[in-house]
């Protein structure tokens, strides 16, 4: 049998690198030893991206784009479609679990500076996938033609208004109509269900080629290349991802399938959170909830887009807040270049930048938590204070990452 | 072969030339070939069709009442003014941001006071200046969340813009302008046409 196998992959080895790539990306790609908890989030990304794309094509089975039919569609799914609900709510989970594991992941790379030399590129594509995943996600909730699906969408399309000149027909060319219709309703399916994925899956690849060319970042942020075996010319930190890895992934994909279940099973609504409840109302073109506000993964940024209330600089404020909702999200780009610390990892970074760091979560906390809130002059007040502290962070990296107090990089990883 | 191929050596006079001129042209036909898809976007020719005018019998609109009407496939408010409300217009004016709307938001004959042909019938779209919601219409005066000082008027729950009766927006929202007021006329005493200016086209 083992022969027969054997003479099986060495005759595909002669039309296809089938063993070569295994090895190069996964049994002899090695990766620093030292990985902690927040090195499951890349793997689960991956996971929830095969469930989305899963659940998707199920779901276009059944689901109608049109502004008439749309919302009874997505009913006819929830009760009369064998385990429709499943599917759906396997969908609407995913989405926001989506966001989850993407800003943990996020996360780990601001704290560890896997975003600095020489990972800027892979840091670069993985801002466009964080895009691209805003985009699906803006699209994707437009579909059920609820309330919130309406007036969100209504929101964000007029925003491309604000831009002078241009806007007024940027916008029709959006919306392939004068108001929020039929028209772009079918169009924003296309982009959900085509357009996006394709661009998504594309991303995707092109982040795991770029990780594995300049190899994965480590808690200690040190490079294990720079200490290679003189023999083997493998770096004495390495451990090769399979089967290490992908051993210690199958258990944050088990943990992390609990907590999807019990989601799934439990709370499909998050209490109003991942489902919010005026979108079980069909879309009414004719008034607005009396009150709204985007899905939780959403809400730091509209917090942003709405604390602007005066003008300045020549700019009215309602650009100013696009500008700050759209400046809030790019900024991160500019991170590889706004930290000058000599060292990479938060473990022997000093004290200024764990300050900054906790600064910007509890900023990004509170946003996001106004932003689920009707505004009121005191809501507003702390939003436009925690905006300041949001972009402060960015802005004066560049100073506080440079005197900060550093401790020394060691030579090999901790134990 | 391979010895005697150069790129740099190659690279020179006519062969430079060509590469360039078939990436100009190349380039020209992926602009060309890009137009018709990215013009198939716009709006139809049947969207364009759809923007007929409306007409509305105001003859059973109380006073302090709001008639909601759609147009273009948007909401057009038409409101009823009592005397209290438009007693309220000139004693906000003194914290809108364009009270004598000097934007261009209405059309000429409603560039006054109360925004509108009749003092106390207000047309307007329903529809925020800052990012398209809807304004809710609240007419009770002084109540919590609006603080003391409001004396009816229009508030959007989506970013917290407020208007007053006349739809003229107040400062420090982030709403830049007032409400449009549509294109009107009134056909009769009782009946009023939205979208169209002569009585013609109805």
């Amino acid at each position: 049998m083992s022969n027969l196998f054997n003479s099986m992959i060495g005759w595909i080895d002669k039309r296809f690198p089938l063993t070569s790539n295994w090895k190069a990306h996964l049994s002899e790609y090695y990766a620093p030893k030292n990985f902690n908890f927040w090195y499951f989030f890349g793997s689960l990304a991956l996971l929830v991206l095969v469930n989305q794309l899963l659940t998707g094509i199920f779901l276009t089975m059944n689901y109608k784009p049109d502004a008439s039919q749309a919302f009874a569609s997505v009913e006819y799914i929830m009760r009369d479609v064998d385990y429709g609900w499943l599917i759906r709510y396997m969908h609407s989970t995913g989405a926001s679990m989506f966001f989850v594991v993407v800003y943990l992941h996020m996360f780990r790379g601001m704290m560890y500076g896997s975003y600095r030399k020489p990972r800027e590129l892979l840091w670069l594509v993985g801002m466009c996938i964080f895009f691209v995943l805003m985009s699906l996600a803006f699209t994707g909730y437009i579909l059920p033609w609820g309330q919130m699906s309406y007036w969100g969408a209504q929101v964000i399309v007029s925003m491309f208004g604000a831009i002078p000149s241009v806007g007024e027909i940027l916008q029709q060319w959006l919306l392939g109509d004068f108001t929020l219709s039929d028209a772009a309703l079918n169009r924003f399916f296309a982009y959900h269900v085509v357009t996006l994925p394709l661009i998504l899956l594309v991303l995707v690849f092109v982040h795991i080629l770029a990780l594995h060319e300049t190899g994965s970042n480590n808690p200690d942020g040190i490079e294990i290349k720079e200490n290679k075996n003189p023999s083997t010319g493998i770096p004495v930190d390495g451990i090769p991802f399979h089967p290490y890895y992908t051993v210690k992934d199958i258990v944050g994909v088990v943990v992390f399938l609990m907590v999807f279940c019990g989601i799934i099973f439990f709370a499909p609504e998050m209490g109003g959170y991942f489902l919010e409840y005026n979108n079980f109302i069909p879309a009414n073109t004719l008034q607005t909830p009396d009150h709204i506000a985007p899905v939780w993964y959403f809400t730091p940024y509209y917090s942003m887009l709405r604390a602007v209330t005066v003008n300045f600089l020549g700019i009215d404020a309602k650009l100013w807040g696009v500008i700050l909702m759209a400046g809030s999200v790019v900024i991160f780009c500019f991170l590889p270049w706004l930290d000058r610390s000599p060292v990479k990892s938060i473990r022997y970074k000093g004290p200024l930048f764990k300050i900054a760091l906790t600064l910007f979560v509890i900023s990004f906390f509170v946003l996001g938590w106004l932003g689920t809130k009707s505004p009121t002059p005191l809501y507003t007040l702390l939003a436009q204070i925690f905006t300041v502290i949001y972009f402060a962070f960015f802005i004066l990296m560049p100073w506080y990452s440079k005197i900060d107090k550093t401790k020394p990089e060691p030579k090999r990883l901790k134990e | 072969m391979a010895d005697s191929f150069s790129i740099d050596d190659e690279m020179s006079g006519r062969r430079k030339f060509l590469v360039a001129a078939t990436s100009v042209a190349g380039g020209i036909a992926g602009v060309a070939i890009a137009t018709p898809f990215l013009l198939s976007m716009m709006p139809s020719e049947r969207a364009k069709a759809a923007g007929a005018p409306v007409e509305v019998d105001i003859s059973k609109l109380e006073p302090g009442m709001l008639l909601m009407v759609e147009w273009r496939g948007r909401v057009v408010w038409v409101l009823n003014r009592t005397p209290d409300m438009l007693a309220s217009l000139e004693k906000v004016e003194g914290d809108l941001a364009d009270p004598t709307s000097e934007k261009k938001q209405q059309p000429d004959y409603a560039k006054n006071r109360t925004r509108s042909i009749k003092p106390e019938i207000f047309v307007t779209e329903g529809v925020c200046t800052h990012l398209g919601c809807s304004p809710v219409f609240r007419k009770d005066v002084a109540p919590a969340d609006l603080g003391p000082d409001w004396l009816g008027g229009f508030f959007c729950p989506c970013h917290g813009s407020k208007f007053d009766l006349a739809g003229r927006v107040y400062k420090h929202v982030p709403a830049p302008t007032n409400l449009v007021v549509p294109p009107h006329v009134y056909l009769s005493d009782n009946r009023l046409l939205i979208g169209s200016e002569s009585e013609g086209s109805a």
